[in-house]
């Protein structure tokens, strides 16, 4: 089953790394990973999506939370939250298929932000399982590339925040 | 201007950090990319530098001085190669949860990343070795870069920090100020053990039948060998110790039932298959311990006590966690027993199986053997020196034959199994301990990895007392050919290329002595115990083709354990 965790990290110079370095030492699989901004200036947000019984999840949040530059690691699966993923397809069109695409397009609620003389580039974005249905009724046509952003995801209602700087006196 | 701050280079301040935490002693190894910082040791006399001869060498003295004094051992090294000889020892400590530092020169920050000279990503190389690292990339950063670095290393499981200096660094200047606190949220080890946790371990330990107290490396880096006697006493608890955990809980108690897992006792063996209530106290149910995990304690309420969560349920399913300090938790469960278990039936078993199967070896046939001159030390030393081995069988032996009677005695590579250890961690050791023997233990070969670092404990006049099992073969190794590979000695058979040991040791200014004779152990050890104006050597040349028993075989249950050769007619 593919679980969604939530992790915020400080934005160290290398703790990324340390995030990817984890998962490929601990032998755990990435199915996507983004990371991004987020409201404080030296937080990011990554969001991971893994797969694995819950033997595995439960060492994979482990082990996140035990690097130091990981702030608060939340498995958000089980919790009610918004996932959302962008795509960019570039799909090949003939004369006859076009307007056919430009339906699935629509029904999907995507864009075309490109297009020339053989091929549009069509946006779609949304939950995942929406991207995958999007990909598998524009495959038939010829996707010639395609980019996907990995899932970004926040949990509803109650934040999951930082919590403030505290000193610690040694 | 009364209250400005001085005006220092990050050499200056670099020395200045270790003075505020007290650092007395650093190893290491000068180079082009740390030559400012070595400009600005030649005139400090606060701090002994002790000049290794491989950067491999100084992690594994930090690791030694560590290991003996819980402090946080320091290492300097250059850029580059420098660098990457460390990355051995920072593993082992790493593996060993030994809190060390390794300050490693790098390049100036703008050739980062060029190729430049003796340029290497030493950040990058340790990253998944390290618990945490540093590149510092500002002056203005330095001391409180090093304030984290002290504060990760030595707190919460302990373990490796690389500090990574850009020379430009180094060599700028900045106002200084030690700061007074430290600033990680993303890190804060939990030390109190959760209280219903506690008061339900310590119901089920009066309740248990067939308690067994599984004791590791945690309990000694803790501090908790006093409660975990306590708890032992009070409640007349079976107590079986991992390899890191020796010494723990003295060696020659009645309650101690030696070493558990591949190499252990038959009767700790026994006990963890039968036992019906398990405690596991900063131990973590490592694969050489409980071999085949599905059949590893199966009939067993077990209880997990440990300060790092992931620890917790990651190689075997747990009933109870407790996650927090071994000691405090310790404190916690024993204040909360009110009655004690009754176990008087669960002892005799214990005891039958001890007579079932006790520790022997062959002695009566005039031939020199490893396992005989390990007794001989445990009793002459009265199991307190501190002993520091190297990998393989005499590794082994050790743990079944020296009778540790104290915490911080016994040093030696569990976790990575580094051949190489045991050299430099005696000599790292013996910086720290002054009144006790030091004592390093090796095999033929794994002496050789750090054979250059005699001239370090010479060139300080330790009384660290080397000695060679001399076997002429990569002993384990070879016992896992006899036993699993058809026989075959594939390149593990050193006796025609072994150098002269006491040749070697005198060519390094140490006094050296070799002998093949029982009757000589005990003289021999009699005079290295004596001489204490400087290190020595003896060789015991003892027999070649010895094995290490019992042996559970690596994957293998307690029901596979074997107890002795299967055939003992070998020649030997
Ligand atoms: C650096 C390193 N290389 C290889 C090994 C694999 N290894 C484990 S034990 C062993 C044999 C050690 O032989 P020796 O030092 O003579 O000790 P003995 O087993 O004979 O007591 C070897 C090669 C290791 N543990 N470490």
């Amino acid at each position: 089953m593919k679980r969604t965790i939530s992790v915020l990290v400080e934005n160290n110079f290398g703790a990324f790394d340390r995030v990817a370095t984890m998962f490929s030492g601990k032998g755990f699989n990435i199915h996507s990973i983004s990371i991004g901004e987020t409201d404080i200036s030296e937080v990011s947000r990554m969001t991971i999506v893994t797969q694995g019984d819950d033997q595995i999840i439960d060492q994979v949040v482990k082990q996140l939370n035990r690097l130091v530059d990981t702030i608060k690691v939340v498995d958000l699966t089980n919790q009610y939250h918004i996932k959302r993923e962008l795509a960019l397809i570039t799909v090949s069109f003939q004369k006859g298929t076009m307007e056919e695409i430009k339906n699935i397009c629509d029904i999907f609620r995507g864009k075309i932000v490109d297009i020339n003389n053989r091929s549009m580039m069509i946006e779609v974005t949304g939950p995942p399982d929406k991207i995958d249905a999007a990909v598998n009724v524009l495959t038939p046509f010829g996707i010639k590339e395609m980019a996907r952003s990995g899932t970004v995801a926040l949990r509803r209602g109650e934040q999951i925040k930082a919590p403030k700087k505290e000193t610690v006196l040694t | 201007m009364e209250n400005s701050k001085p005006v220092l280079s990050g050499a200056d301040i670099f020395f200045e950090c270790l003075k505020e935490e007290k650092v007395d002693v650093i190893f290491g190894y000068p180079g082009g990319a740390t030559l400012k910082i070595y400009e600005k040791l030649y005139d400090i006399d606060w701090l002994e530098h002790v000049l290794v001869r491989h950067e491999q060498g100084a992690t594994h003295m930090a690791e030694g001085y560590a290991k003996a004094t819980g402090k946080v051992g320091c290492v300097l090294v250059t850029s580059g190669p420098g660098a990457t000889n460390t990355v051995t020892g920072i593993a082992d400590a790493y593996m060993d949860s030994v809190p060390i530092i390794v300050f490693t020169g790098q390049v100036p920050s703008h050739l980062i990343g060029n190729d430049a000279f003796q340029e290497a990503d030493i950040v990058g190389i340790t990253r998944p070795i390290t618990k945490h690292n540093f590149l510092v990339r500002d002056i203005k950063e330095l001391a409180s870069t090093i304030k984290k670095a002290f504060f990760i290393a030595s707190t919460g499981r302990p373990g490796p920090v690389v500090v990574d200096l850009p020379k430009d660094v180094i060599m700028a200047e900045t106002e200084y100020e030690y700061p007074k606190e430290v600033n990680v949220r993303g890190y804060k080890p939990t030390y109190q053990g959760h209280v219903n946790q506690i008061k339900k371990a310590a119901d089920m330990i009066s309740a248990a039948k067939r308690p067994l107290l599984y004791v590791g490396g945690g309990v000694i880096m803790s501090g908790g060998s006093e409660e975990l006697a306590l708890l032992a006493r009070e409640n007349n608890l079976p107590v079986t110790m991992t390899l890191q955990g020796l010494g723990a809980y003295p060696g020659t108690d009645k309650l101690s039932m030696g070493m558990l897992g591949m190499h252990g006792t038959y009767w700790a063996n026994q006990a963890i298959n039968n036992c019906d209530l398990l405690v596991s106290l900063g131990a973590r149910f490592d694969d050489r311990v409980t071999g085949k995990t599905d059949t590893f304690a199966t009939g067993a309420y077990k209880i997990h006590v440990d300060i790092d969560p992931t620890c917790i349920d990651k190689n075997v399913q747990v009933d109870l966690p407790i996650v927090g300090d071994v000691k405090h938790v310790i404190a916690k469960i024993l204040a909360e027993i009110k009655t004690k278990p009754q176990i008087d039936e669960w002892w005799a078993q214990i005891n039958a199986w001890r007579e079932e199967c006790p520790m022997t070896y062959e002695n009566n046939d005039g031939k020199l053997r490893t396992e005989y001159v390990l007794e001989r030390l445990s009793d002459k030393t009265n199991g307190n020196a501190v002993i520091v081995t190297d990998v393989g069988q005499h590794q082994m032996w050790t743990a079944q034959y020296y009778k540790y009677n104290h915490p911080r005695s016994n040093l030696t590579s569990g976790g990575l199994g580094t051949m190489g250890f045991s050299v430099p961690a005696a000599i790292g050791a013996a910086f720290a301990v002054k009144d006790r023997p030091i004592i390093s233990i090796n095999g033929d070969g794994g002496f050789q990895m750090n054979m250059q670092e005699l001239i370090t404990a010479k060139a300080y006049n330790l009384p660290v007392k080397f000695i060679i099992m001399n076997n002429s073969f990569l002993g384990m190794v070879r016992q896992w050919q006899e036993l699993f590979h058809s026989e075959k000695y594939s390149f593990t058979d050193l006796g025609a290329t072994n150098p002269n040991f006491v040749k070697v040791a005198e060519a390094f200014g140490v006094e050296a002595w070799t002998t093949n004779d029982p009757t000589e152990v005990d003289d021999f050890l009699d005079k290295a115990l004596a001489k204490n104006d400087g290190p020595c050597l003896i060789e015991f040349k003892v027999v070649k083709e010895d094995m290490v028993f019992p042996m559970v075989p690596s994957g293998g249950s307690i029901a596979d354990m074997m107890v002795k050769r299967l055939n003992p007619n070998r020649m030997m």
